[in-house]
């Protein structure tokens, strides 16, 4: 197969590194099936929210009364300029291997994951605080819980994973591994905006509107 | 002084010989001696190790090691030591209820309840997933002509977060008490309003640790099958094992995620008061329900696809014939593969869903069926014409096919929503998976040590002893389980510890005889490797081909080097080395050899699971300074290993020239075995091919020829 054949989710290195585009076919392949596995734990998790958003009310607070379809609107357009962000990063990796460039969209990708996981947690502080609506409230908000839970827990850890390769741009440059580490993590990063609008949809604007 | 901020929940009566101690009785005696085997055990390991002066070869060869042979060994030899415990359990359960016909028996109900857990929980996840595991991890590369899995460190750290697993359960016989809940752990009752002690956080913890490993290893073993196959290898010419393994790989990376996901939500319920399953508030355990047959009827699959890749492997080589319709059995794994997401309901027909809606799941459960079918006429018509050897593989084989037929249609009959109602719940359904799963799956296993055995350690195991562990085997599956059939449309209850219903009393002395011809068969199958051991030197078929074998695995020396193949092999058809050893053109020398990069080993794999096992039981004990600092150093490992740039090793072409070149040699001076023979100790692992006995000289002693440029 020639080097132009060989294509991949995310940037592709064909045209500037070939070596590490070579090297790259196995491991984005592997963590694209890792994505999909991911996927389907939060599908698993969209559906048992499905059931319980409309079956697990029990005694407390509706979807349309505790949720701030403003405050999700913003935390939304937040993670999407992040990953627009990330996407700069990339093709600064790619096109000029300029460490500075990547740093400072790399950084500004960050603040703005901050600036979401921040945001989402003052919901919950105002969810449990204002409408009395904590996860053991009901089997609805244990699955509210969960379902962004989980989503604000892997863009935390893609927070974490982000501040690593700062260090290791830093440290080891641009060499092969790094930046095949930062082709995946912004897969990873570009799937939770995937996943987040999938929650903005399902979860936001079905609740207000129920 | 607060201990319990060092130590949790932990009290001095948590430990099982509190029990006895307290109160004593032949229940809590057992459970003290089970206690005292696990301790026992561990210190005999421990104090073995030492006196041998083993504990650096462990490390620096084995646990540290990243190849995926000793990875495929190391799953093997958990299956193994986790099969004796359970396969125990069972005989104990069948000897209580055989006491138990009129009267108690001599079980506490309680200790009864965890020793069902505890054998489900093993068998599924202790056992059958690391012998699959196991057995795909040593022998897929090697069908499939490549030097690893894709990625060699992570599968380790899958090997290790099994062993973490496996230890918390083994943990569990020492300290505090295990679930009553089942393998399948249904609340409400294993809430924490029903269940409130630490049995069922052991139960999530071990299963949790177990299913992250198994994800993992799926999408290591689908990137590696995709992407890693040797030139000429399309994936029509793949061997059926490696099929199977393909298809059980994606399988695994949909099917265990809602596992992963239901045992969350059973924590956060128990942990932290959340409703997901709870009775009120909104918590509704049909959820649970769901989530856990999503996972755990594809699971079924997981295990009798490779199985069915071993039968495939076996019923070809021992019949001297190429497998019949091959694409039909590719095809129909296929099919079974996607059919198995469409059942999981059937596993709750009687909770109350609509009648259109058990149609609907009983239909695609017989569905099933079809292409199971393919697959036994496939595997009779290959014996058809061939020349059968009746090895101890080959008879595993014979015995799958008249016992799994009758397990399959039992298994129809439960698929029709009217049958299940009535025998749901009853020693017939304890009956019908059993059938399944051990003539389909342990005896598959058993099957593929037999044959695999030689390539992996270099020597055949005792014929005779492994016949004769199969005679017991064999037999005693059908004592044990189809009395239990009978019993259930006698309207036994599964999972009972005591009835009162003396017309039980001859069904279950058949059964209990059943046990313990398997108990027997267990006992010569251990004698029967150590026996092999002590008799390598006459065992020994170091040449690599002791079955006239058709697949690459066959075509290295035994065991094979740490790289697999010198030079990687092209192949241009379906049983490559077969095609080779007729064509007389099997053991040439290469023209070129070239360096090989190996990883290095890495503390990183053990370090992770031994990390992950002391969070688990931290978790299990609500130990919360321990979860932390575990927790943390979990992840102090994976990102101090992300820094280390020094991963790979090169091995000099000269080392592999002069290994393969022996090899070689010895090969092809070798005077080869006829078929006949095979069991003798002439067989030094050279097969003579069938197609060609009678004529000398067939196989070349040329010179080298090129095979791959």
């Amino acid at each position: 197969m020639s080097l132009s054949e060989r294509l991949h989710p995310g940037v592709n290195l064909a045209g500037t590194d070939p070596e590490s585009h070579v090297a790259a076919e196995e491991v984005l392949f592997g963590f694209w099936i890792f994505l999909m596995s991911d996927l389907v734990l939060f599908a698993v998790l969209f559906a048992t929210y499905a059931a319980m958003s409309v079956q697990g009310i029990a005694e407390g607070p509706r979807p349309a009364e505790v949720f701030d379809l403003t405050a999700a609107f913003l935390e939304t357009l937040l993670l999407l300029f992040s990953s627009f962000a990330f996407g700069f990063a990339m093709l600064e990796m790619k096109y000029r291997e300029n460490r500075r460039g990547v740093l400072v969209w790399l950084l500004l990708t960050g603040v703005l994951g901050a600036a979401f996981v921040g945001m989402e947690l003052h919901d919950y502080y105002v969810m449990i605080t204002e409408h009395a609506a904590p996860p053991q409230a009901s089997g609805f908000l244990s699955a509210y819980y969960l379902l962004t839970g989980t989503h604000a827990l892997h863009v935390s850890s893609g927070l974490v994973w982000m501040a690593i390769m700062a260090v290791q741009i830093a440290v080891l440059g641009f060499s092969t591994p790094v930046k095949l580490r930062l082709m995946r993590l912004a897969l990873f990063w570009h799937m939770l905006d995937v996943v987040w609008i999938g929650i903005f949809t399902f979860v936001y604007l079905f609740g207000v509107a129920s | 002084m607060n201990w319990e901020l060092i130590f949790g929940q932990i009290k001095w009566t948590s430990f099982v010989f509190a029990g006895m101690i307290e109160n004593p009785s032949l229940s809590e005696a057992i459970a003290s001696g089970a206690g005292s085997i696990a301790v026992l055990g561990a210190l005999a390991t421990v104090i073995l190790l030492t006196v041998k002066g083993w504990w650096v070869p462990l490390w620096r060869d084995w646990l540290t090691s990243v190849d995926h042979k000793k990875v495929g060994i190391m799953y093997i030899a958990i299956a193994l030591v986790m099969f004796a415990r359970a396969v125990i359990e069972a005989a104990l359960m069948r000897a209580q209820q055989l006491a138990a016909t009129e009267g108690a028996g001599f079980l506490s109900a309680d200790h009864f309840g965890q020793l069902f857990s505890t054998h489900g929980t093993i068998m599924i996840f202790f056992v059958a997933m690391p012998f699959i595991t196991g057995l795909m991890n040593y022998v897929m590369p090697l069908q499939i002509g490549a030097r690893d899995v894709s990625f060699p460190l992570l599968n380790a750290i899958s090997l290790m977060l099994t062993m973490a697993g496996a230890i918390l359960i083994m943990v569990s016989l020492v300290v505090g008490q295990f679930s009553t809940g089942g393998w399948s752990a249904y609340p409400p009752f294993t809430g924490i309003e029903f269940s409130p002690g630490e049995g069922v956080d052991y139960w999530i913890w071990a299963v949790s640790l177990g299913s992250i490993g198994s994800t993992l290893t799926g999408l290591n073993f689908a990137v590696t099958i995709y992407k890693k196959r040797c030139p000429g290898m399309t994936l029509f010419r793949m061997p059926l094992f490696t099929w199977t393994t393909l298809c059980t790989s994606i399988l695994m990376i949909f099917a265990m995620a809602p596992l992963t996901a239901a045992t969350v939500m059973l924590a956060l319920d128990r942990y932290a008061g959340f409703h997901f399953f709870t009775n009120g508030d909104g918590g509704n355990m049909m959820n649970y329900a769901n989530l856990f047959w999503l996972f755990g009827h594809p699971e079924v699959y997981i295990l009798i696809l490779p199985a069915f890749g071993v039968w495939s492997e076996v019923v070809a080589t021992f019949s001297s014939k190429r497998i019949y319709g091959y694409t039909s059995l590719v095809y129909a794994t296929m099919c079974i593969a996607v059919l198995s997401f469409a059942v999981w309901l059937h596993h709750f027909f009687t909770m109350g869903q609509s009648a259109n809606v058990n149609a609907i799941f009983g239909i695609a459960t017989m569905i099933i069926g079809v292409p199971t079918g393919v697959k036994v006429y496939d595997w009779l018509l290959t014996m058809v014409g061939g020349r059968i050897r009746f090895s101890t593989a080959m008879l595993y084989h014979i015995n799958f096919l008249l016992t799994f037929i009758l397990g399959g249609m039992t298994g129809v009959l439960l698929a029709n929503p009217g049958v299940d109602f009535q025998v749901h719940n009853t020693l017939f359904l304890v009956a019908h998976f059993h059938n399944m799963i051990i003539p389909g799956v342990l005896f598959g296993m058993f099957a593929a040590v037999q044959f695999w055995f030689p390539k992996v350690f270099g020597f055949r195991l005792h014929e005779g002893l492994g016949r004769a562990s199969f005679w017991c085997f064999a037999p005693g599956f059908l004592l044990a389980f189809f009395p239990l059939y009978w019993l259930g449309m006698m309207g036994a209850t599964r999972r009972t510890y005591m009835w009162s219903e003396p017309a039980y009393l001859p069904w279950l002395a058949l059964a209990m005889l059943g046990a313990a011809l398997i108990l027997a068969g267990f006992a010569l199958m251990v004698m029967q490797i150590v026996v092999s051991v002590r008799q390598r030197a006459q065992l020994a078929a170091p040449l690599g081909d002791p079955w006239d074998g058709r697949a690459l695995e066959w075509s290295i020396p035994s065991p094979p080097p740490a790289w697999n193949f010198a030079v990687l092999p092209a192949v241009s058809s379906q049983d490559p080395f077969y095609e080779a050893k007729k064509a007389g053109i099997a053991y040439r020398s290469p023209t070129t050899y070239e360096d090989i990069e190996v990883p290095r080993n890495t503390a990183t794999a053990p370090l992770i699971g031994l990390f992950a096992c002391a969070w688990a039981f931290a978790l299990v004990w609500h130990i919360w300074w321990l979860v932390i600092a575990s927790f943390v150093l979990i992840w102090v490992v994976v990102i101090a290993r992300s820094f280390a740039t020094d991963t790979e090793e090169t091995i000099p072409a000269a080392t592999v020239k002069a290994a393969n070149e022996a090899f070689l040699a010895a090969a092809r001076a070798a005077p080869g075995v006829s078929r006949d023979r095979e069991m003798t100790s002439e067989n030094r692992g050279r097969a003579l091919p069938e197609s060609l006995e009678g004529r000398s000289g067939a196989i070349s002693t040329g010179p080298a020829v090129e095979v791959l440029s």
